[in-house]
């Protein structure tokens, strides 16, 4: 799985609240859950030093 | 057999006979096809691309690409009308050592607590499936639950035909009992083609720890010419040692379980998303309701060209292109989404949120 360009969001009371990524080509938002496969896998590459998640805005 | 033995044959199909749903995969006829009936030049990684719940799983780099698509190839007279294809167009006669070609179907842990793997009680299934293959030769199916596999070798025996296989695997008497949660605790490995790695031993036909060189000897490899097709139906995995007929299910009952794992909720122009509302002049929100409860708070996936989204509001239409998701309800039913960048309104207005190129896709997976 390629994961590019990684990125917290904020909603609007200004917690973050998902990842803004680039994966296998297809921009997805992926919520902050560990059943998610997704996101099991940023933190997988993430603490594999392969990808760095961005702050928010 | 025996007239003995084949009493306590028809005893034990009496006896395990599965009432109910008996078929532990979903999507096995290839009915649903969410994301796309047909999708060019695969290969490069794996994922999901045509048929729901069919992983396309590869290890390794290879040189195979293929089209994948929801076929109307179907074995004659057996009730089904679909068929998961693979047609080859580029070949990779010499798979590295390291490669792995496979159809995976995962299954959460909570839907076989039934077979009882992981104790004394651990009851065989059987596997069942048709194929139709232009490589003929040995092929391979592995069970799979975390660290623990058990395969088993078939032969497809005439090119560009289709034939019934039906294996019984002995149920894991040894690991962990499986465990009673939403997480992949088995899946199903149809191998397509495989490397060294994966085939230089002997093949692991009981539970074992999974040696790697042992999980797949004697595959051949399907994707060695652009003249190859490999197509699947009719995959289903029951309890007990007897193949019994395949459980046809609906179209709606079977999208509905897909739908689990993946939903599809745009893909086009002019569809509504939903109702939406300015919370302050520059940012937007809106549900989405699933059909189903999802397996766990899922993706959200979106594509479109700049400004392929619109929130119809007070006469106005503001243009936006990204999608955030925020907040999942625990049931896995709802999902919030918002724009806090790209539109400017009114807060407190409220207007509908539409796709609005014919090139938008959203949809929310939560796929194992």
């Amino acid at each position: 799985m390629v994961i590019e360009n990684a990125k917290y969001n904020k909603n609007k009371v200004d917690e973050i609240c998902s990842v803004q990524a680039t994966i296998d080509g297809i921009t997805m938002s992926v919520p902050l859950d560990t059943a998610n496969s997704d996101y099991a896998e940023i933190l997988r590459q993430v603490e594999a030093g392969d990808i760095t998640i961005a702050a928010a805005d | 057999m025996s007239k003995a033995a084949e009493l306590a044959k028809a005893g034990e199909t009496l006896t395990n006979q599965p009432s109910g749903r008996k078929n532990l995969v979903t999507n096995g006829a290839m009915q649903v096809a969410q994301r796309s009936t047909s999708e060019t030049g695969k290969g490069a990684d794996q994922g999901y691309f045509t048929v729901d719940r069919m992983l396309y799983f590869e290890n390794g780099t290879t040189d195979v690409r293929f089209t994948q698509s929801q076929a109307t190839d179907v074995p004659t007279g057996e009730g089904f009308a679909t068929s998961l294809k693979f047609d080859c167009t580029t070949a990779d006669a010499s798979l590295a050592s390291d490669n792995q070609l496979v159809i995976k179907h995962r299954i959460e842990g909570q839907d076989i607590q039934q077979l009882k793997w992981g104790t004394s009680n651990a009851e065989k299934v059987t596997l069942c499936f048709w194929i139709k293959s232009t490589k003929t030769g040995t092929f391979i199916i592995e069970l799979s639950r975390e660290s623990r596999k058990i395969s088993q070798a078939y032969t497809v025996s005439s090119s560009d035909t289709w034939e019934k296989k039906t294996l019984t695997f002995d149920g894991d008497t040894g690991g962990s009992v499986v465990t009673n949660d939403s997480a992949n605790r088995l899946e199903i490995n149809i191998y397509m083609g495989v490397g060294t790695n994966y085939s230089s031993g002997t093949l692991d036909t009981a539970w074992t720890g999974g040696t790697n060189a042992n999980r797949a000897v004697g595959q051949v490899n399907a994707f060695d010419s652009t003249s190859n097709n490999i197509l699947f139906t009719g995959i289903q995995l029951e309890i007990g040692s007897q193949a019994t007929n395949f459980e046809h299910r609906s179209f709606g009952e079977e999208l509905a379980l897909c739908q689990r794992y993946f939903y599809q909720d745009v893909k086009g122009v002019t569809q509504e998303i939903s109702v939406g509302w300015y919370y302050t002049s520059s940012a937007i929100s809106w549900i989405v309701n699933f059909p189903v409860p999802m397996r766990a708070s899922p993706t959200m996936a979106y594509s479109g060209p700049t400004d392929g989204f619109t929130i119809y509001r007070d006469g106005a239409a503001d243009n936006f292109t990204a999608l955030t998701i925020e907040n999942v309800n625990y049931q896995y039913t709802r999902a919030s989404c918002f724009n806090n960048n790209q539109v400017s309104g009114t807060a407190g207005q409220a207007g509908i949120v539409r796709a609005t190129n014919a090139a938008c896709l959203v949809s929310f997976s939560a796929d194992l």
